[in-house]
């Protein structure tokens, strides 16, 4: 295809984004003049502020390109990512485990790992996520240089270097302060970029049951083909959906995974905290009105050859995450196209952001001040948050060019999850459920689910094994595998767990008062009405997840 | 003697004030291609999505602006 090309407006709409960015890192570094500040954003964020934060967090450009190809490629079923496989955990977090993370007043989720467990838990824990921030902004990079040279025809380095710059200084400047702040940017930027693309769509084609009708049996639906691999795009069951991605994978991700819930430990107080996944499940279920309409209506087009629309390819394969540029270049006229380039950057750029300040709090406190230098001043750490920040984005940037000459590494992400964060959701569970877990117990479960998830990946890559061993089903796709390896490691991690906690020493029980329930005395909301708890907008959260479900099944 | 540390502004003035100057480049660049149409072909052009969504936006950001400029 021939690039798109921009308009001097375009220019200026990306140009004030930048400006918008820096700006506000500069305007935010003279509120930020402790580490408290630098790394929880001074606890002082309302429960909506932390909410949206939270949600885009997760919602970076990778994600949506990705979703929106993924559609193209399995249909409806994507959008169990955004219901089933999302809505329970966040809602989990809020209400059962948010209380043990605020109230211990930790600054990091390895941090938690350390007063349930001992040190060797969370330098473990805390080793294994930066590895996975650094490999996961590394690739977040260079999936946007491809991004931008292949629809904008940008040079690769410039656009690398010119936004990991752009991120190293406003968050070296305010830390998780400005990260936030460019975060709910993006999250206005996302839906004003990219929302009317799906509306465009419903236009030209004509209603959201013209797109549904032009889509083969097996792509329009949620759950009504899940009993049987062979009959839906996913080729996935719904065991696999319930135990892999709804349980593990999601409860795995939402509840553990120290990017997203930062985001709730910059709340200002418990209630907030509580309320912030919970508020963000309202927009984490709106978003396929976005990636998996637009998904569709690319799937309804390329089946009208009346439409000139089809995916590139590469090499002769089909490249499904040209889907949403593609649209974006077909709708958006000049200023539209300078909006829509802009809410992907936005997405790329908070995304690299987020992991670099989760990267920065876990290289401080949980590997810097917890194994090399234990008497660090305050003003030293947060001296080394800011160094972590520009290391970080060094690190990030050299991950890309590594990613660059092996670029099958960005098929490996969703597997990355399973290795570290479905066996860590076995770990927070029983840690913070059952008082006799042990440190051993917690660290060899750990390591061993880990290390299970790992060997199962590498026997599957190499062909040790065949990936219907442990999928159960004669058909397979690579999703379904990552699914079902998620689950796999999370039964190890909690069988090895409990056996070794039977044989080991167990911490003493006035230790572990505010981090497991049953010594902790639970206070909350005693005197608040019903419909201002958080529980009342977690039930509404379901009531609407179980609306769709059955709207879409 | 020292400063006084000046009150931080809400997050939701600086939304505002991007959804302001976004919009109103995206309502501008709609209405020159109204006057003075560049040539490039989109699909459902004749609807002229970039100025109502630019009016949105600009509404939006004034209503985001207004609210949280102190």
């Amino acid at each position: 295809m021939t690039t798109i090309s921009l308009g001097f407006i375009d220019w200026l709409v990306i140009a004030s984004y930048f400006a918008f960015v820096l700006g506000i890192g500069f305007y935010l570094k003279r509120f930020t003049t402790s580490e408290n500040d630098f790394f929880l954003a001074g606890r002082k964020n309302s429960a909506w502020v932390a909410g949206l934060a939270f949600l885009s967090a997760n919602l970076g450009a990778l994600e949506l390109l990705g979703m929106t190809g993924n559609t193209f490629k399995y249909g409806m079923y994507v959008a169990h990512f955004y219901w089933i496989g999302a809505i329970p955990a966040m809602l989990f977090l809020g209400i059962y485990m948010m209380p043990f993370y605020y109230s211990s007043k930790i600054k990091s989720i390895p941090g938690y790992l350390k007063l349930r467990f001992d040190e060797k838990t969370r330098v473990l824990n805390g080793i294994a996520f930066a590895f996975m921030t650094l490999l996961v902004s590394g690739i977040n990079l260079y999936a946007m240089a491809l991004v931008l040279r292949t629809f904008l025809g940008w040079d690769w380095d410039v656009s690398m270097w010119v936004s990991a710059i752009t991120v190293a200084i406003y968050v070296s400047m305010s830390g998780l302060l400005s990260a936030i702040f460019t975060e709910i940017i993006q999250f206005f930027l996302i839906w004003f970029g990219l929302f009317l693309v799906a509306l465009l769509g419903i236009g030209e084609i004509g209603s959201v049951s013209a797109i549904m009708e032009r889509l083969p049996a097996s792509f329009n639906t949620l759950w009504s083909t899940s009993g049987n691999a062979a009959a839906n795009g996913m080729e996935v069951t719904w065991p696999a959906i319930v135990l892999g991605l709804a349980f593990v994978l999601s409860f795995g991700y939402w509840t553990t995974d120290f990017l997203v819930v930062q985001r709730a430990f910059s709340a200002k107080d418990l209630r907030s905290a509580r309320m912030t996944p919970i508020i963000a499940s309202f927009f984490k279920m709106a978003v396929p009105f976005i990636v998996i309409l637009t998904g569709l209506t690319a799937i309804a087009l390329s089946k009208d050859p009346g439409s000139g629309f089809a995916l590139l390819k590469d090499g002769g394969q089909v490249n499904y995450d040209s889907a949403l540029p593609l649209l974006i270049a077909r709708y958006y006229p000049t200023g539209l196209i300078g909006l829509g380039v802009t809410a992907l950057l936005a997405g790329f750029m908070a995304g690299q952001a987020g992991n670099i300040s989760a990267f920065n709090t876990v290289w401080t406190y949980d590997i810097y001040k917890s194994v090399i230098n234990r008497n660090a001043s305050e003003t030293h750490l947060l001296y080394m948050g800011r160094a972590a920040t520009l290391v970080g984005v060094l690190l990030s940037i050299g991950t890309a060019y590594w990613a660059k000459s092996f670029p099958s590494i960005m098929d490996y992400m969703q597997a990355i999850f399973s290795w570290v964060n479905a066996p860590l959701f076995a770990t927070m569970l029983l840690g913070m459920f059952v008082r006799w877990i042990t440190p051993n117990g917690a660290f060899w479960g750990l390591l061993a689910g880990m290390g299970s998830s790992f060997f199962l990946f590498l026997a599957v890559k190499f062909q040790w094994i065949e990936a219907q061993v442990f999928t159960l089903s004669s058909v397979a796709s690579d999703m379904s595998a990552n699914f079902w390896r998620a689950w796999w490691a999370w039964v190890i991690c909690f069988a090895v767990t409990i056996v070794i906690s039977l044989f080991t020493k167990k911490k003493a029980e006035e230790e572990l008062v505010g981090l497991v329930k049953g010594l902790t005395k639970e206070t909350l909301g005693e005197h608040v009405p019903f419909v201002k708890k958080p529980e009342f907008y977690a039930i509404l959260s379901l009531v609407v997840l179980v609306i769709l479900n059955v709207l879409f099944w | 003697m020292s400063a006084e540390t000046p009150k931080m502004k809400s997050i939701w003035y600086f939304v505002g004030l991007m959804l302001l100057v976004m919009g109103g480049l995206v309502l501008l660049a709609g209405l020159i291609e109204l006057v003075s149409p560049s040539g490039r072909q989109t699909v459902l052009a004749e609807i002229h999505p970039g100025i109502w969504w630019g009016a949105v936006m600009v509404a939006g950001g004034v209503i985001f602006f207004l609210k949280n400029r102190k």
